[in-house]
């Protein structure tokens, strides 16, 4: 049905376009040129906004909210005895039967009042459908009559299209501020949800995290099932891992690339690293599990060592691996950022060019070196598929890097695949684990962008 | 920078000097050496990476077939009703002229095991689609099932004792007939792309994902594309410099650096919750794709524009142009080359994302191409994971195989990307 509605008005955004032209050119047409103000474009530019826009914000705003005001409707006109005491796993169940049944899909003798519903169903979704097109259609034609109505010689069309383009662009800006709005609001609402059912301090200094169980047997919180402690615990061991292997190789390569090698190498490697960068997590996260866990598995057999098959070092070392070219290419900037005169100068005293890259480059570039880090960090502490399918389940108060940990990304996804309801403690505390996340990321990126910003200027 | 201890002249540098000269030289090679190393080692990495998944998916691009007689008898297939015959049967008596001589129910079913547990379906659409064949013999290629097909591969160690392989003696031995009959081919997997997912390795295909991934994309692409011009053009070329300006500026640069999963639980949350959109669907997919790749596309598109010289505006200017017919229909079309590539490029980071599409759904067990933006559907990341968790041994070629596959769009889209940026961008 949308597809028809969308289709109806691009065409008729076309025709309005050429009536508003043709309007234009028979003004330019009528010989007093000079007195005309906009060209015909934009008189056809400008009918064809006030045709097309208005029905398209109602359409999309239809679009988005039908469902949960049919589903209201619906519920509403059911009978009490099927909805008093219902919760919203029952709500859903019953008008996601009553759809089915709307459409022809059913799998059980339905009773009479689903029957019932599915009919009122399907007579609302026809008037809907007959509705919403004759809403549309006359907005569109009343909007042509308007805007043709008001196009004259003199009329500053191209100002008119103009403010509506400058409207839609700051709209658009504004798209990443409400996004971070949007981050933020769910976050926090269906976290204090969660936080009325889980006391925080319960949440943040609990050791025991067993969420699976404390929905099977009806238990909520209390009972210390949601102590995210060894959570965040297991994610900063894996992120340590992964820092031991990301700082020192991308350092080190960021040193040689910028003082050692030729131009040749440092064309050809740079771009190979990047490579690092681009593969995705799941790729990642299957070679972990195909690849480096067996071998870290094997080696831990060779020298005695108990190994968990999804041990912690595994995920740490392939995402400190995808993490190198993060520290190395914001390493190679902040060394590049340091003036050329101070290297010189080191050289010309006769230091030889580790000397010059340790004791005087490296110095001078650490704030933004740190930068990096830190900004690598946050990326290793938000990174998710590597763990979800190298890391463990069980949280366990633990940091042998052989043994398996689990992380705030894993739990997140692993509460809410599958089936989720929006009152279980369970689903919510995914969003909790989320909340904390995205603060600890955001807080480390400010951090770091400050820093970069702030080295960069040092030197400009 | 070899030798920066001049000598004064008469004084030979004493062997104190030399010796601390020596140590510093050491020093220097050391650290040159580090560098060598860990990139050594990154690269190495790569490359095991690279060579795991190829050893391990190459197999997966063939398919063992055998050639099997099925007879179509009237009494199992009504001519007038073709799809509704007892395939089933059909299936057994084919099997069961595989391998001459007498046999017990029992052998019956492990011989039937050869072939694919779909083989029935694949025999109704054969007859459904040639109902001719109906009381003559229909001679199909049937692909044979997972244990088999990685027997035919070799990789099967025929050497294990019979009790800790999967296939005892009897059934090679059955297989080994075949295979000396003539029955048994390999040939190209075409079935990796134009089957979707199954719970049977040797008949799961990618199609499905590759659709899947293809709505989303479109549709991450049909919101962050405009949408990302509109406020990288906005910021570049006519916000005022002010506070407000500077906290989206902040804004955008921080929200490239959430985590993926964030976006979805937003998504779960929004779209799904608030909106009441379907799980699973390409479109919810594709929104939260798009959500991630603004940012990218805006700080391309504003870097695209920052490079379009001045002079090209104050000419537009000169000649009495407005400062959106300048930006129109001279900056926008100059900077266009470079947004293109930055845009191909956010695109394919959206391909390969995999944590949000999990959250909102996207890693349904679909057994049939999604035929819309609202149908539930997988993508091609989240069809690796949902392989990857699979217990039977194909599927981790299947898996290594599907990886190479997205890898190879990957490529693509880099290389057209790359390609753009050489041929279309200009230096001013």
């Amino acid at each position: 049905m949308f597809s028809y509605l969308f289709l109806t008005i691009i065409v008729m955004s076309a025709v309005a376009f050429f009536v508003g032209q043709a309007t234009g050119k028979r003004f330019a047409a009528a010989g007093d040129t000079p007195d005309m103000h906009s060209l015909p474009s934009y008189h056809g530019a400008y009918v064809a906004v006030w045709v097309g826009i208005p029905s398209l914000v109602l359409v999309l705003i239809w679009a988005l909210f039908q469902s949960s005001i049919i589903d209201s409707l619906l519920w509403s006109s059911l009978p009490d005895h099927l909805t008093s005491g219902a919760d919203a796993a029952n709500r859903s169940l019953l008008i996601s039967e009553i759809r089915n049944v709307a459409e022809g899909r059913i799998f059980s003798e339905p009773t009479p009042e689903v029957l019932a519903a599915a009919e009122r169903l399907n007579g609302w979704q026809a008037l809907v459908r007959i509705a919403g097109f004759v809403v549309v259609l006359a907005m569109m034609v009343a909007g042509l009559f308007f805007a043709r109505a008001r196009l004259a010689p003199r009329f500053r069309a191209r100002n008119s299209v103009e403010r509506f383009l400058d409207g839609f662009m700051v709209l658009c800006a504004l798209a990443a501020i409400i996004t971070t709005i949007g981050i933020v609001v769910s976050l926090v609402y269906e976290a204090w949800a969660f936080f009325k059912l889980v006391p925080p301090q319960d949440f943040f200094f609990g050791t025991k995290w067993e969420p699976q169980i404390a929905i099977r047997s009806d238990q909520i919180a209390g009972q210390g099932a949601f102590g995210a402690l060894p959570v965040f615990l297991g994610t900063l061991v894996i992120s340590v891992i992964a820092m031991l292997v990301a700082i020192p190789t991308g350092i080190y390569t960021a040193i040689y690339l910028n003082e050692y090698a030729s131009k040749r190498v440092r064309q050809t490697v740079k771009p190979m690293l990047e490579i690092l960068a681009g593969v995705p997590t799941v790729v990642y996260g299957f070679f972990a599990v195909l690849t480096v866990a067996p071998a870290i598995r094997e080696a831990g057999g060779l020298l005695g060592l108990a190994t968990s098959p999804n041990s912690a070092l595994a995920a740490g070392l392939v995402m400190g691996t995808m993490i190198i070219p993060f520290v190395s290419s914001l390493s190679d900037d902040a060394l590049n950022a340091v003036p050329r005169s101070m290297r010189d100068g080191s050289l010309a005293m006769g230091a030889t060019p580790g000397e010059t890259m340790l004791r005087v480059m490296l110095p001078a570039a650490l704030p933004g070196i740190m930068g990096g880090v830190l900004l690598a960090l946050s990326r290793a502490i938000g990174e998710t598929m590597i763990v979800v399918m190298a890391a463990g389940l069980i949280a366990s108060l633990n940091v042998n890097p052989l043994d398996s940990v689990t992380t705030v990304t894993v739990q997140i996804v692993t509460l809410l695949t599958g089936d989720t309801e929006f009152d279980s403690p369970k689903t919510l505390a995914a969003f909790a684990l989320g909340l904390v996340l995205f603060l600890v990321t955001l807080g480390l990126n400010v951090i770091a962008l400050g820093i970069v910003r702030r080295y960069r200027e040092q030197y400009e | 920078m070899t030798d920066t201890a001049v000598p004064s002249p008469g004084h030979a540098p004493s062997a104190a000097t030399l010796a601390r000269r020596r140590r510093r030289y050491a020093a220097d090679r050391r650290l040159r050496a580090y560098g060598i190393i860990a990139i050594t080692f990154a690269l190495g990495l790569l490359a095991t990476l690279v060579a795991s998944l190829l050893v391990s998916g190459y197999p997966a691009f063939t398919q063992t077939f055998v050639r099997v007689d099925f007879p179509i008898s009237e009494d199992l297939v009504d001519p007038a009703d073709p799809a509704e015959g007892n395939f089933r049967k059909i299936m057994q008596e084919g099997v069961s002229t595989l391998i001459p001589g007498e046999h017990s129910p029992r052998e019956l079913r492990a011989m039937a095991g050869i072939l694919t547990n779909n083989t029935q379906f694949l025999l109704r659409d054969a007859v459904v689609a040639d109902p001719s064949v109906i009381g003559g013999t229909l001679t199909m290629k049937v692909p044979v099932s997972d244990p088999f097909d990685q027997l035919n591969k070799g990789l099967v160690d025929r050497n294990t004792p019979e009790d800790r392989r999967r296939l005892n003696d009897t059934e090679i031995g059955w297989f080994d007939a075949l295979a000396d009959e003539g029955r048994v081919s390999r040939s190209f997997n075409w079935g990796l792309f134009t089957h979707a997912d199954s719970r049977f390795p040797e008949m799961a295909g990618l199609k499905g994902a590759i659709v899947g991934s293809f709505y989303a994309l479109l549709v991450c692409f049909l919101i962050s594309f405009p949408v990302g011009i509109a406020a990288a053009v906005y910021l570049e070329e006519f916000a005022p410099k002010n506070r407000a300006t500077d906290i989206i500026e902040v804004n955008i640069n921080n929200l490239a650096a959430v985590p993926s999963i964030v976006f979805g639980l937003l998504g779960l949350a929004v779209f799904i919750q608030i909106f009441g959109l379907p799980r699973s669907a390409p479109l919810v997919g594709g929104m939260v794709l798009s959500l991630m790749t603004l940012p990218t596309i805006i700080i391309v598109t504003r870097n695209a524009l920052k490079a379009v010289p001045p002079s090209i505006r104050e000419a537009g200017y000169g000649v009495g142009a407005s400062q959106h017919q300048v930006t129109m229909h001279h900056v926008l079309p100059l900077a266009m080359p470079g947004i293109m590539t930055g845009t191909i490029i956010g695109l394919a980071q959206a391909l390969g994302e995999t944590a949000p599409l999990l959250l909102v759904g996207m890693n349904a067990f679909i057994t049939s191409p999604p035929g819309g933006l609202l149908d539930a559907s997988t993508a091609l990341p989240t069809q690796i994971f949902i392989w990857a968790d699979s217990p039977e041994r194909g599927f981790v070629s299947r898996t290594s195989a599907a990886i190479i596959v997205l890898l190879g769009f990957l490529i693509v889209m880099n290389a057209i990307a790359i390609f753009l940026r050489q041929r279309l961008e200009r230096t001013w």
